[in-house]
């Protein structure tokens, strides 16, 4: 048992979190970098998002004058609960000292909260995008949390526990297993992650279509070190997705025991699994159009379904198998 | 033995020949030919039964005792009296253009094809091919259903089609649930076999079995026309060729209803075995309940019939909710019943059917208002609708009236009160047949009706043969009922 | 015995039952009709491997030979009967309406927790690994026919149909690895010569109706008027 109250146990969670936020615009940047390979055309540096974020951090913030004070403290709240959200996600390593409040409720808790805030500040200025973008982020979330509980449940019923760090571990343990449950449970939280970060089908990033925008809309208002600090945190949320989904599922790589060695190798798995998934998503965004969206209940109806499948036959099949 | 392979072999190569005759007279006269072949080899193979007791062919696959062979020998029977009614019925129908030769041509193949499936599903021994069987009987007859491509006879065939195929593949899944049971008890090759199931039965998983017999119940009882998975049958018989009405009414249903019996005597076999919590009659009481159900609501429904060949459908499910009814009451008494009104019922039907099939020629038209004074037009028919429905409504000196005598006084037996449900039934369905008998027989003749080409002798010996049930079961059947009686129930009653 | 001690090839199987549930889910709430056939394929292929796997882990060569009858017939005769009928007929584009398709859905999700509770007591006596697979089949069956209900297609209906089907065939192999080969064999018959009749009746239908609609099929009300004959 690590004690709590040391320092040292608590270094190594901090830069764990460190990593996390900072290595998330390269994150985006391979997206986008892998994107424009397969459209032929000439892609940005990997570091352009680092640039981005480092210009408007130089830049002066404009505020509405209808705004209100929540508007300004909104991209600090958005920022920090989640960051705290990717506290939460082992990124290297289990049995770290957080792992004890690494709890899947408390992960989903952080990213409502965020969201809650963002819908708020969209309202706040009173024009007619942050209302629309606001109104159709809570409809959309409304429908992609609980099948992002249900596949979680299911994860966790195999596991038994809600918290990642000891369900990671027992899924280790465990080595490779053809679970059912599984494979519609990756399934339908790849899907939620799509709605949730905001990619293609759902939402588009590089667009800001009046029709069609939901993120983009609801941050239209803000400029300078406010706009960076929501468009890095968006960066980070798509990053836990990811860390999420590859640790989650093929956890294999990461570090049970706290070497330099250990921590190296998952360093050098994460990276890897969280490339091959960056592919995975690029290509979607690529081949697939942009859905109307009054279709997207549809798509989170089938993230819904897979989860529940993925809940019944874990039930059904795995159970006293 | 060779009896049982003739009388599956001659139906088989008569679907064969035919479907190379193109001349729909001559396909006509083959066909009554084939029946009548297929009724003797039938007839032989119940003689055997009969002196030597039951016959298990080497394989095991086919099992034939007192109870199957005398379906078997009645199915035959009536195959080939409708087939000698068929050709002068259907000779009119291509006279009025109705339908086409090439049609007839399917028609005669079809009508042996499913003479065979029929046979081949009362003497198979083999619980899955019992399925194929009924299965293949629906899949020879849906086509003849919608024989006269109206719109009306494709939606019927459409609706018989595809609700008898959904029924039935309960009744698959209930076959696998039996197989499973039986996995480990006997070896796999022999794990479908009615007879190896029947001996092992008392160790058979009660709980299974009961699942399964559900299943088999729901997807059988389909096909037997039971409440409420009813609904294809009235369609079907009203739309179909009348010949076709009268052997689906007369034959399918009791082979349907052949399969549900013996379903329930393994289901007997493995709860009387005693353990605890299971309700030793459940097969029973469930084909109690449904056949109350059907001849409850059946004969309610015959007052609202306006089309005479959806009457006597309806009174067909009355009939066989009876039937079901009896088989499920068990007892000697019941059963004897029951097997009793099987075999009035057939006869008496398919007589009915015929009769009904030249009433419409004459009248032109299947509404019963249209159909008036047959027995001035055509005595022949009136007589015969007139005789046909009072022994079908169980008027006393009629076999109907004896087998629901017994089946009455096994209800008072064991179910008293029931007996007043039977009876208000009974006499509901009395009502409904009867209360548009009389203008069709005596009301008065429509302008330019006339006579039409019949052949009344088919339905003058069933109804004779009913008659002669009624006032004295002769001893050989009586013993013939018995030992099925024996088989069933597991008691006598003489 | 918990799942993780199965051998890969019976955790197969039981992924295999899995998909072939979700290609079920799948049609149901498919309403192009050439992709619902298309789907029906490839639960037709799944079951067809599915038996293979089944064949393979317990030695039942005799299963092989039902696998490549499956494959053949539910994988590629009948989806490519039915395809091509789809095509003759020219309503490969028509997409249905199926009404509150997220009820259906959830009907679906209850029948398949119902199939779970009938085939617990069933389940509790097999000595097999695939045990667990019986619900599934129930479950296949059953969404088959609430298929069946909720569609107005009759090409769709018959999809169900077969489909349903399918989930018998595969109660059978995970059940009691396979039924007696000639029983296998009559049932194959029978399905093939099911395929061919519905291809004949989708034809009659449009001759007669003008349309595989089969709310156009009402002509027949419970208490029917009587029938003319035509002079």
């Amino acid at each position: 048992m690590v004690d709590l109250l040391s320092v040292e146990a608590w270094l190594l969670p901090l830069a764990q979190t460190l990593l996390f936020v900072t290595a998330a615009p390269l994150l985006s940047g391979w997206v986008k970098r892998v994107k424009c390979r397969l459209q032929n055309r000439r892609p940005p540096s990997l570091l352009q998002p680092y640039r981005d974020l480092a210009k408007l951090f130089g830049k002066e913030a404009v505020v509405a004058e209808t705004a209100s004070p929540l508007f300004r403290a909104t991209p600090y709240m958005v920022f920090a609960s989640t960051l705290l959200a990717a506290s939460v996600v082992p990124l290297l390593a289990v049995h770290l000292p957080v792992a004890a409040v690494a709890d899947v409720i408390v992960l989903v808790g952080f990213l409502a909260l965020g969201r809650f805030f963002l819908a708020l500040a969209g309202m706040d200025v009173g024009t007619a995008f942050g209302g629309m973008g606001a109104s159709r982020e809570m409809t959309i979330s409304s429908m992609a949390e609980p099948a992002m509980l249900m596949a979680i449940f299911t994860l966790t019923m195999t596991a038994g526990s809600t918290n990642l760090s000891s369900a990671i571990e027992h899924l280790l343990a465990g080595g490779l297993v053809l679970r059912p449950s599984f494979l519609f449970a990756l399934l339908g939280l790849m899907l939620v992650a799509i709605a949730e970060t905001g990619r293609i089908p759902v939402d588009n990033p590089a667009t800001h279509l009046e029709l069609t925008m939901v993120h983009e809309a609801m941050i239209l208002e803000y400029s300078g070190r406010h706009l960076a600090l929501l468009e890095w945190a968006a960066q980070v949320k798509l990053m836990l997705y990811g860390v999420l989904i590859a640790n989650i599922f093929f956890p294999w790589g990461i570090a049970t025991t706290l070497t330099p060695e250990a921590l190296a190798g998952a360093a050098g798995a994460l990276a890897l699994k969280l490339a091959v998934l960056a592919v995975a998503v690029a290509l979607a965004e690529t081949s697939l159009a942009k859905m109307r969206l009054f279709r997207v209940p549809q798509f989170l109806n089938l993230a819904y379904l897979l989860a529940l499948l993925g809940m019944l036959s874990h039930v059904i099949l795995e159970v006293g198998a | 033995m060779n009896g049982l392979y003739l009388t599956l072999a001659i139906p088989l190569s008569g679907t064969a020949l035919l479907g190379l005759v193109s001349d729909p007279a001559r396909a006509a006269w083959i066909n009554i030919l084939f029946s009548a072949a297929t009724f003797a080899a039938s007839l032989w193979l119940a003689l055997g039964v009969l002196a030597s007791g039951p016959l298990l062919s080497p394989g095991h696959f086919f099992y034939i005792d007192a109870f199957n062979v005398y379906l078997v020998a009645l199915t035959a029977f009536v195959g080939m009296t409708t087939a000698i009614f068929s050709r002068p019925y259907m000779a009119h129908e291509i006279h009025k253009g109705r339908v086409t030769p090439p049609r007839m041509r399917l028609y005669h193949a079809m009508y042996q094809g499913f003479l065979f499936t029929m046979l081949l599903a009362l003497s198979t021994n083999n619980l899955g091919m019992l399925w194929v069987a009924l299965e293949g009987a629906t899949l020879a007859t849906v086509l003849l259903v919608s024989l006269y491509r109206t719109p009306e006879s494709v939606e019927a065939a459409w609706k018989y089609f595809i609700l008898c195929g959904v029924g039935i593949a309960q009744a698959l899944f209930g076959t696998v649930l039996l197989y499973f049971t039986a996995a480990g008890k006997i070896s796999p090759e022999t794990g479908l076999l009615w007879t190896a199931l029947h001996e092992v039965a008392a160790q058979l998983d009660p709980t299974v079995v009961s699942i399964a017999f559900v299943f088999l119940l729901v997807g059988y009882g389909t096909k037997v026309g039971l409440v409420p998975l009813h609904n294809w049958l009235p369609d079907a018989h009203s739309e179909g060729p009348t010949p076709m009405s009268a052997v689906l009414s007369g034959l399918l249903l009791n082979v349907a209803l052949y399969a549900v019996v013996r379903a329930k005597m393994l289901v007997d076999g493995a709860l009387a075995g005693g353990a605890g919590s299971h309700n030793p009659e459940l097969a029973g009481h469930l084909m109690m309940a449904f056949g109350l159900l059907s001849f409850l609501v059946a004969a309610l429904f015959l007052h609202r019939q306006r089309d005479i060949k959806r009457l006597f459908s309806y009174s067909s499910i009355e009939h066989m909710g009876l039937m079901t009814f009896a088989f499920g009451l068990g007892g000697p008494l019941a059963t004897f019943g029951g097997l009793l009104h099987m075999t009035v019922h057939s006869l008496t039907k398919s007589a009915i059917f015929v009769t009904v099939g030249h009433a419409s020629q004459i009248a032109g038209s299947q509404a019963i208002d249209r159909i008036r004074g047959l027995i001035r037009t055509q005595p022949a028919v009136g007589w015969g609708l007139l005789f046909g429905t009072a022994a079908i409504a169980g008027f006393p000196p009629f076999g109907v009236f004896t087998s629901e005598f017994l089946l009455l006084s096994a209800t008072i037996q064991s179910w008293p009160w029931l007996t007043v449900v039977l009876l208000f039934g009974l006499a509901v369905a009395f009502a409904g047949l009867f209360r548009t008998l009389h203008p069709m027989v005596y009301g008065p003749v429509p302008e330019g009706q006339g006579p039409v080409r019949a052949n009344m002798l088919p339905v003058a010996i069933h109804l004779a043969l009913v008659l002669w049930l009624g006032l004295s079961i002769p001893d050989f059947l009586a013993a013939w009922f018995d030992q099925a009686t024996l088989l069933i129930s597991g008691g006598r009653l003489l | 015995m918990s799942f993780a001690q199965l051998a890969l090839e019976e955790q197969a199987i039981l992924l295999l039952a899995a998909l072939i549930l979700f290609t079920s889910f799948s049609l149901l709430a498919q309403t192009r009709i050439i992709s619902s056939i298309h789907l029906f394929a490839w639960q037709g292929g799944l079951v067809a491997a599915t038996t293979a796997m089944v064949a393979f882990v317990h030695h039942e060569p005799h299963l092989y030979i039902s696998a490549l009858l499956t494959l053949g017939l539910k994988a590629l005769l009948i989806p490519w009967m039915l395809h091509r009928l789809v095509m003759q007929l020219a309503v490969a584009r028509e997409v249905e309406t199926v009404v509150r398709p997220a009820l259906v859905l959830l009907a679906a999700a209850g029948l398949v927790v119902f199939s779970y509770y009938v085939a617990l007591p069933i389940e509790r006596l097999s000595p097999l690994a695939t045990r667990n697979t019986i619900a599934i089949s129930m479950a296949v069956v059953l969404l088959g026919m609430l298929m069946m209900v909720t569609r107005r297609q009759a090409v769709t209906q018959v999809v169900g149909f077969m489909s349903i089907e399918n989930g018998l065939f595969f109660a059978a192999v995970v059940a009691t690895h396979g039924m007696p080969m000639v029983v296998e064999l009559g049932i194959a018959f029978d399905v093939l010569v099911a395929a061919v009749l519905f291809g004949v009746f989708f034809f009659q239908m449009r001759e007669s109706f003008d349309s595989l609609d089969v709310d156009r099929l009402n002509r027949l009300a419970e208490t029917g008027e009587g029938e003319e004959i035509a002079p």
